[in-house]
């Protein structure tokens, strides 16, 4: 149909491929940002704040991230909210990353050593500086290899994004595949670039995992 | 803000969305069995002496679990159409989701046999079993057992992920939803309903695996120790 694949195509990809990374670092920002707050208010003192994070997450991980995204881009404007496709996949995907770190980093904070809680308790140091100075830091530690693993996953979803029309890296396949309409090629190439940007960090995860000799608390998947 | 909220019209097409979460349910029945099986076979694969097959299993897995679904399905689609084979939209589907879950069930199972004691090997080994009787019995059976947990959630995540097969227009819960909010105008309304409808798809799903594993399992019914 409309010739073969040369230089401007690329370029496009790569463009794709750029917003891509971005997506995903506002994912990786918002939804830290939120599910730091939500792993913290699932190990509150307050039963009912426990109650209600722990629903939140049941809520989001038994929901596809597509309906999310459909949700947020469609269904918004349809009870007066405009919505444009970035700020949809963003809302979409902070929401979904939140659900997913957050119950990573509460399993991260809760498996800090016992004795650590009761030795800064001990200190009577406040539940703030508790966990400021003596819990969080510990936890970063051991949350660190799950949340480059969880990276690869957000990376990978944000392809979803192209369902709302947002032009990421799938999106862009998409358009060139309606030019050229060549599929099987160019869908080769999305997924050669989507793996090259995820099988370093997958790497890296594991061998963070090695060295710290931690293991994943949980298998997500996307 | 003026909210003017319909449920009722949405909630009357409920055979639609019937239908709809069945086919869901079906794709992902078929997609479990089938990466069940690929996953014990990619697991042994993978820990074979044989180098091709242990590269070939470790190329697919980490192919699969690096790149995203969406992408899977697109090439799966094309790929298969650009063989002048032509298959529906549902056997294309049931297909992507069954290379894509083989892969993660691999790694589980990998992991799990990585957590059997050499030992136990070793007095099967003693007591005169054959391979295949080694793998079934000593080797994938507790194995499977110990990730049991690990498996069944990744199982409930693919029952999630076939949402995105809608994309091929395959006619799945989020396909119907797609075409019910077009045909009314209430897209708010529709994907609240489906979203609920996902949670409690996945709810079904935990609640049959948790008795799946009761029966499976006779021994750690036994011993009180939690699935």
């Amino acid at each position: 149909m409309g010739g073969s694949i040369n230089v401007n195509h690329l370029m496009f990809l790569a463009q794709g491929a750029l917003w891509t990374v971005g997506l995903s670092l506002i994912a990786l920002i918002g939804g830290g940002i939120a599910g730091f707050i939500i792993a913290l208010c699932r190990i509150a003192p307050n039963r009912a704040v426990r109650v209600v994070s722990a629903g939140y997450i049941q809520l989001i991980q038994g929901t596809p991230l597509l309906v999310i995204m459909f949700l947020t881009y469609f269904g918004l404007p349809a009870i007066g909210i405009p919505i444009s496709p970035l700020a949809a996949a963003s809302a979409s995907l902070t929401v979904y990353v939140s659900a997913y770190l957050g119950e990573i980093w509460r399993g991260c904070i809760e498996s800090v050593p016992r004795p650590q809680w009761e030795a800064a308790e001990g200190l009577a140091l406040s539940r703030t500086q508790r966990m400021s100075k003596v819990i969080l830091p510990q936890a970063v530690r051991i949350a660190t290899p799950p949340t480059v693993g969880f990276m690869v996953q957000i990376i990978k979803n944000t392809s979803l994004a192209s369902v709302v029309g947002f032009v990421e890296l799938a999106r862009s396949g998409q358009i060139i595949n309606n030019s050229l309409f060549e599929p099987f090629l160019i869908y080769a190439i999305i997924a050669a670039v989507y793996f090259a940007l995820c099988y370093p960090i997958s790497r890296l995860s594991r061998r963070l995992e090695q060295r710290t000799g931690f293991v994943r608390p949980q298998l997500v998947e996307a | 803000m003026n909210l003017n909220l319909d449920f009722a019209t949405i909630l009357e097409r409920w055979p639609s969305f019937l239908d709809g979460a069945l086919l869901t349910l079906q794709l992902s029945f078929i997609a479990t069995v089938m990466g069940a099986v690929i996953g014990a076979l990619g697991a042994i694969a993978r820990r074979s002496s044989h180098p091709i097959l242990n590269r070939i299993a470790g190329i697919y897995v980490e192919t699969i679990r690096n790149t995203p679904l969406l992408v899977q399905i697109f090439l799966v689609y094309f790929g298969l159409a650009s063989l002048g084979l032509k298959f529906s939209a549902f056997t294309v589907a049931a297909v992507a989701l069954t290379i894509n879950v083989g892969a993660y069930t691999t790694e589980i199972i990998r992991a799990g046999f990585d957590s059997i004691p050499r030992g136990q090997i070793e007095a099967a080994e003693g007591l005169a079993l054959s391979r295949a009787q080694i793998y079934w019995h000593v080797v994938l059976w507790p194995a499977v057992e110990k990730v049991y947990p690990a498996l069944t959630s990744q199982f409930v995540l693919l029952m999630l992920a076939s949402s995105v097969t809608s994309q091929i227009s395959a006619e799945e819960l989020t396909a119907v939803a797609n075409y019910i909010q077009s045909d009314t105008y209430r897209a708010f309304e529709t994907y609240i309903l489906v979203a609920i409808a996902y949670v409690a798809l996945s709810l079904i799903m935990r609640a049959g695996f948790w008795l799946l594993g009761l029966a499976l399992f006779p021994r750690r019914r036994r011993l009180g120790t939690a699935l």
